[in-house]
């Protein structure tokens, strides 16, 4: 489904929510029911980290009572068991985002290495002097720093697509940009500081027009869009587990298998060899040419069970209640005095970001945090956006499927206690 | 745990709003800048240093509530102090921030700054209460600019050695 014109159809129809039943949802989240400073946890910072459900928690503490091993080795019991545990959750990702197929996803720590496994490895081998890079201005720094190490090292330019005020890309100046020197385009699938939803298909198009790949960082993107890489037409989608309720250290590089196999290796070392001389080594097939080394085998079992999970769950009507949040939410906050809300793009996804008057974003997150509200106050890795709205930093509630209405109320009583503080 | 109010006292809140000596400082013979670039705060320390004493000190940039309180507080306490003065009193603050100087049990200079002492609790805020004094100090010292990833972990000795006994 799409994401657009949801926002109204919900706020006008609110029976729609009724379908989804939050509560018995919360309940599959262990943390959630803790008390912090005396106040019932109010979780909002979920695009820095979601929280795990009981079944990834369970699936990992299995993997390491009874099935640990090194994977693709042993010819032993153990490393048959991990081995396979391994793989299928590579088949449950390469289904969660329609890959072709499943040597196409590449398991790696998170969208960081994820962007510096392309950058270092598509570009050590196809960008040269001269050459062009193209991002967006409300990048995350994992989104650009890659890039721009990669543009020094080579002699290439970074270029940028500005965007409006409402925090949406200027796809006009986008054309623009492209010309036979470009050599990939790098954008989120969602701006974790904006909550802006980018049109990848749209921005696809225009590259391929150019025969220009196109990676989207889909660290916000995974945890609320349903993802199809085909439909995308996208040439790299990166993953962060640990945004969709997996653990930290899992994540995922998908990429096309002939762009994958043209590609330079990553990391040398054990698994992503073929033969080993001390004249030369011949490199394994994808996906272990870019698996150096054991990898996190629990983290990455751990992201296949919150694949599971979110496919239990009814994921239309759970990106219909966190639109109908992010509304009650957006709505509720710009109607308090002084509070400025940074990112207004007419297709949004789960971020508010704000500033108050006067008051500074961290002082804003100590207050929430007495009231036992967890938001991220900062820079959130952007920098650049910062700079476009002209404030240091920004205050950001970000949504899951889990967080309630309820929730919102106490996050809107906060932010009047924080003006009041500071009154 | 302290309450809320303890961090956000009157006096600080005042400070926040109305900082002293909130200004250049073109007869300045020492300056150095501070960055925090986990939180994007700057800000930059003016001193005219005399005889081997702080004549003025005066600062200018942008923060949290906290650290624009403890940068205006800091540059009260520091007139007319000589250099060692002004390092133990650096020496006592950070102290007492990160929770390593009981401020009723050792003696100690802080006097007004002990309005501070409830940065302890917060342990995500103690670069805020810093980052003034140890920009002051690297001007002191002829230092350019100083960043909080230089200054340590983001949890005090103390407190990583009690998470690491239990």
């Amino acid at each position: 489904m799409s994401v657009t014109d949801t926002i109204e159809s919900i706020v006008a129809a609110p029976s729609a929510k009724a379908d989804f039943d939050v509560e018995r949802v919360r309940e599959d989240f262990p943390v959630l029911s803790q008390s912090v400073n005396g106040k019932p946890l109010v979780y909002l910072d979920n695009a820095a980290s979601a929280q795990v459900p009981r079944i990834v928690i369970e699936r990992g503490a299995k993997y390491l009572r009874e099935e640990h091993s090194n994977i693709h080795r042993g010819v032993h019991y153990l490393s048959q068991k991990a081995t396979t545990a391994y793989e299928g959750a590579r088949e449950k990702v390469r289904r969660f985002i329609n890959a072709r197929e499943a040597r196409e996803c590449i398991f790696v720590r998170g969208c960081t290495e994820g962007i510096n496994l392309v950058a270092s490895a598509y570009g050590r081998k196809f960008v040269g002097e001269g050459d062009e890079i193209v991002v967006s201005e409300m990048e995350h720094h994992s989104n650009i720093v890659p890039w721009q190490m990669l543009c020094e090292e080579k002699g290439a330019r970074l270029r940028v697509i500005p965007m409006n005020d409402a925090g949406e890309l200027l796809l006009d100046e986008f054309d623009a940009l492209l010309n036979e020197r470009t050599k990939m385009v790098a954008v989120g699938h969602i701006s974790n500081s904006l909550g802006t939803v980018n049109s990848i298909k749209e921005i696809a198009v225009r590259a391929h027009k150019f025969g220009v790949p196109v990676l989207v960082d889909g660290a916000q993107g995974a945890p609320h869009l349903k993802i199809d890489v085909q439909d995308l037409d996208c040439d790299f989608y990166v993953i962060s587990g640990h945004k969709m309720f997996a653990p930290t250290g899992s994540g995922v590089v998908y990429g096309r298998a002939e762009l994958l196999e043209s590609m330079n290796p990553y990391h040398g070392g054990g698994s992503m060899i073929r033969t080993v001389t001390f004249e030369k080594s011949t490199y394994a097939a994808i996906p272990e040419k870019f698996e150096a080394g054991t990898p996190a085998i629990a983290s990455q079992i751990g992201l296949g069970a919150a694949i599971d999970y979110l496919n239990g769950l009814d994921r239309e009507q759970a990106l219909l209640h966190e639109e109908a949040l992010l509304a009650y939410a957006t709505e509720n906050l710009s109607a308090i005095e002084g509070v400025r809300i940074i990112g207004t793009a007419r297709d949004k996804a789960s971020v508010l970001a704000f500033v108050i008057e006067d008051v500074h974003p961290h002082d804003v997150g100590t207050i929430l945090d007495r009231e036992g509200i967890a938001i991220r106050a900062g820079h959130h890795c952007a920098q650049p956006v910062m700079q476009h709205f002209k404030v240091p930093a920004t205050a950001r509630a970000s949504f899951a499927f889990y967080n309630t209405k309820d929730e919102v109320d106490r996050l809107a009583a906060a932010v009047e206690k924080v003006i009041e503080v500071f009154s | 745990m302290s309450e809320l109010s303890e961090l956000y006292q009157q006096v600080i809140l005042d400070h926040n709003k109305k900082p002293r000596n909130f200004h250049e400082l073109e007869e300045a013979n020492r300056v150095a800048e501070g960055f925090n670039p986990l939180c994007g705060d700057q800000l930059k320390v003016y001193l005219r240093v005399e005889d081997g004493s702080v004549r003025e000190v005066t600062f200018v940039g942008s923060g949290c509530a906290i650290s624009k309180a403890s940068a205006s507080m800091m540059t009260q306490s520091l007139k007319g102090k000589n250099r060692e003065e002004a390092l133990v009193l650096f020496d006592e603050f950070h102290r007492m921030v990160i929770g390593e100087l009981d401020i009723e049990a050792e003696p100690n200079h802080l006097g007004r700054l002990k309005i501070f002492n409830g940065v302890r609790d917060y342990p995500a805020r103690v670069k805020c209460a810093s980052l003034a004094w140890h920009t002051m100090r690297a001007a002191l010292e002829g230092e350019q600019s100083v960043t909080t990833e230089n200054l340590g972990p983001a949890i005090s000795a103390s407190q990583a050695a009690e998470m690491a006994d239990q």
